[in-house]
């Protein structure tokens, strides 16, 4: 197990500004982390710097167990897929992840059925729609069998009916065991699919609580104005 | 007016009867121009890649100094190949100058910048769009320089073939290290230029046809092949 995850004093700078201020948070096995905050937060950068695409100006990010990188996966805003089969693109992630080749065909095809694409599995990926796409996204996630999933924004760019599928197979990983640790703008998705809130301001970790304690009695003020602006009508 | 529709159809019978000097010339230029693309293909894709990809002191001064070489002139490129490998040269005991391999030497170096110049371009784009997600997978250094590669084969085809119209069309290059020797080292352009000069217009207007076919051809080619790919892989 690489968790638990700890942030220690982290910060990150790009172009003279301050994206994340000295973040603090220990991050346990168990509960789908949701990181919520208005645009510009750093909720994307802070994903970044857990998952290590990112190196922090100052602080520590330290993993728990051996091989970290590899034991994790990150599903992005919009899916990046390669110019092949979409089945090719889960065999491409197997093959980085060093399954042995002849385990790879079964895996990818499991993976695809997984989130309901196996019937498209010899389409080109980039002739696939938006929510496909997407889906074909977690099912390479999926044959990797992370032990932590990150997932920034996955359904800001897609239409209800993709998003319910996204959210589907995104609780398919948390029962399956998966750590999720997801940014998103969807309040009602934070509380569909989340244990615990971590609310971000200006690059500071400013609140941490379960979902619905989060979104009933919110302790910063920073958080109660940024409930009111997104949900004004409660 | 009256003499250019009387070298016109001249030029075309010379065409139609299937001319054996005509022939000899023609498959000359191919040999030459398409070896010499071939070499700088080899060579370019590779660096143009690397140079994408790569994050190393003096990368920026290396991008500059390619693309400005990509406007090299043919005519200072022959004269170089020239002094390497006349007799006095460095390179004079390998007897090369005046022989068909001088011609492609000169016409690799020609065309290299060109070709590595547009895959740098082209690989960086794609490098933009596509880093994170190969990283988070694992993929980094060769591996990811190579996916990279293979994703937008489709849209390396128009590299080389702009290799392929600047080597095919150039005259100043392989005019001074061929020396346009009749039977050895005579191509398409030098004869175009040579036969203009004394007043053969009918040979020298066959050629210009054929050559302009030629690129016209392989322009085609490259579209179709493109868009049959575009339409395969998205």
């Amino acid at each position: 197990m690489i968790l638990p995850l700890t942030v220690e004093a982290a910060s990150f700078v790009a172009g003279g500004r301050t994206i994340i201020d000295r973040l603090t948070a220990e991050i346990v096995a168990g509960p789908s982390t949701i990181i919520l905050g208005a645009n510009g937060a750093g909720k994307s950068v802070l994903m970044r710097l857990m998952h290590g695409l990112l190196v922090p100006a100052a602080g520590t990010i330290s993993w728990t167990g051996e091989n970290a990188a590899r034991r994790q996966a990150m599903v992005f805003q919009r899916p990046v897929l390669l110019r092949r089969t979409a089945i090719a693109n889960v065999i491409y992630a197997l093959k980085l992840a060093h399954v042995p080749s002849r385990e790879r065909g079964p895996l990818a095809l499991e993976a695809l059925e997984s989130v309901g694409l196996a019937s498209l599995a010899r389409r080109p990926a980039r002739a696939l729609s938006g929510g496909e796409q997407q889906r074909l996204a977690l099912a390479r996630a999926w044959a990797l069998h992370p032990e932590v999933l990150f997932l920034d924004e996955p359904t800001a760019s897609l239409d209800p009916t993709s998003t319910r599928e996204i959210e589907r197979v995104i609780q398919a990983f948390d029962a399956a065991g998966t750590k999720i640790i997801m940014a998103t703008h969807n309040l009602g998705q934070a509380r569909r699919l989340g244990d615990e809130v971590l609310f971000l301001h200006q690059g500071r970790l400013v609140e941490r609580a379960p979902v619905e304690e989060f979104f009933l009695r919110p302790a910063s003020p920073e958080a109660a104005a940024f409930i009111k602006g997104e949900l004004p009508w409660v | 007016m009256d003499s250019l529709s009387q070298a016109a159809s001249q030029a075309l019978a010379l065409v139609a009867s299937g001319d054996a000097t005509l022939g000899a010339i023609v498959l000359l230029s191919l040999e030459v121009s398409l070896a010499a693309v071939a070499l700088a293909t080899l060579l370019g894709l590779p660096l143009g890649a690397a140079l994408a990809v790569g994050r190393f002191p003096g990368r920026r001064a290396l991008v500059v100094l390619l693309n400005a070489l990509m406007g090299l002139p043919p005519v200072v490129v022959g004269l170089i190949v020239y002094l390497m490998l006349s007799r006095a040269g460095p390179l004079g005991e390998l007897g090369l100058l005046f022989t068909p391999r001088a011609m492609v030497v000169a016409q690799t170096i020609l065309v290299l910048p060109i070709i590595a110049a547009l895959c740098r371009q082209a690989v960086e784009d794609a490098w933009a769009e596509y880093e994170e997600q190969l990283r988070s997978l694992g993929a980094s250094g060769v591996t990811a320089a190579l996916t990279l590669v293979w994703d937008i084969r489709f849209s390396l085809v128009t590299a080389v073939l702009a290799g392929l119209g600047r080597a095919s069309a150039e005259v100043g290059a392989v005019m001074i290290v061929g020396g346009n020797i009749d039977g050895v080292t005579r191509v398409m352009t030098t004869t175009i230029a040579l036969e203009t000069s004394k007043g053969d217009l009918p040979l020298a207007l066959a050629l210009g046809l054929i050559l302009i076919l030629l690129v016209i051809a392989l322009n085609a080619a490259a579209a179709y092949v493109k868009d049959a790919a575009q339409r395969r892989y998205g």
